[in-house]
């Protein structure tokens, strides 16, 4: 035993370079650029495909479900207003409140599919890869929102007013409010879209790392080092199984996290002076 | 058998959003099973919650891999 452990090839465990794709139709040694000290391909990767194919397939889905409004709906039909009313009613009415949530309804109604729907792809066979692991994705949809919601808080209340309701805590007076200020401001301001962003990134990351882990040391077990090991590796797999279904439901989780937040801060920005 | 002492640095600093979260979640379950037609009010305190409470791993997993 010890004979085949040591002419098995070394194992390599995944890492997070394992999620830098090389572009679609070129291969590990395609040209590279550097940008903050990390380096990165130059062309188009299957992520940036992936997020065309999302926002086609959300526009092609509801456009297709409301071409014909019918009084008694088709299966299309019905599967697209339950989806609209999911998110209308739980992330909009609810949580911004009945008098304007209805002017956010489109954001936060494609928000959250396109979101869902790059998530989704980590489990679709050939894709297989959940867009929002890389990190520029989330950044640029955590900016997005950073400007929707200071947007409509300032447009409401006035720059300084806005900085009062999003800094100033209520029912606090004193020189407390001297260590308070600079938390709330830090807090509401700067690192909300810090942590919008990588919230969603982390658990994407993370769950598809903890795939590959599974996939890839099974394999090594049942390929390279065989014998005793094999009923280790085909557990692996099966946990491989189990932690794919369990991925779905964070997929959603985390879309719907995602979206919720953006509706709260939004509704935060909106709150009357207490 | 590479390893890196910032992961287990995360681990440890994990335990404590996890204690939270667990705390947030237990709180929920038992106000909605005392009163459940307050379910739609107190799931987004419930989400709020856990979405500051998660903030503390978040910063912790990027300082894990940053420092």
């Amino acid at each position: 035993m010890t004979a085949l452990v040591w002419s098995a090839k070394p194992y390599e465990p995944p890492t997070p370079n394992d999620f830098n794709l090389p572009p679609v139709g070129g291969d590990a040694h395609s040209a590279t650029f550097d940008f903050l000290g990390e380096s990165f391909y130059s062309g188009v990767t299957k992520p940036m495909l992936q997020l065309v194919l999302a926002a086609i397939l959300v526009f092609g889905f509801f456009f297709l479900a409301s071409r014909k409004r019918l009084m008694v709906p088709s299966k299309l039909q019905y599967v697209g207003e339950e989806a609209y009313g999911f998110v209308r009613n739980s992330m909009g009415r609810d949580i911004i409140g009945s008098h304007d949530f209805q002017r956010f309804v489109p954001y936060l109604f494609a928000l959250f599919f396109f979101v869902f729907l790059n998530n989704f792809f980590a489990t679709i066979p050939f894709l297989q890869f959940p867009t929002m692991s890389r990190a520029g994705m989330v950044y640029s949809l955590a900016l997005l929102s950073w400007l929707v919601y200071n947007g409509v808080g300032v447009a409401k209340h006035g720059f300084l007013g806005y900085l009062k309701l999003q800094s100033v805590p209520a029912g606090v007076s004193g020189p407390i409010l001297g260590l308070l200020i600079p938390l709330e401001f830090l807090s509401n301001i700067l690192v909300r879209p810090v942590t919008l962003a990588l919230r969603l990134f982390c658990n994407m990351f993370a769950g598809h790392l903890l795939l590959i882990l599974f996939a890839l040391g099974g394999q090594h077990l049942v390929t390279e080092l065989g014998g005793a090991y094999v009923g280790v590796g085909i557990l692996a797999w099966v946990m491989f199984i189990a932690v794919a279904i369990l991925e779905v439901l964070i997929q959603f989780l985390q879309a719907y996290v995602f979206v919720l937040l953006n509706a709260m801060y939004i509704a935060g920005a909106l709150a009357d002076e207490h | 058998m590479d390893g890196n002492l910032n992961m287990i640095g995360y681990g440890l600093a994990a335990i404590g959003p996890g204690i939270g979260i667990g705390l947030i979640f237990a709180a929920y379950i038992s106000g909605v099973a005392r009163q459940p037609e307050a379910q739609s009010r107190l799931q987004s305190i419930a989400i709020l919650g856990f979405a500051l409470a998660e903030a503390l791993a978040i910063i912790g997993i990027a300082l894990a891999f940053v420092l």
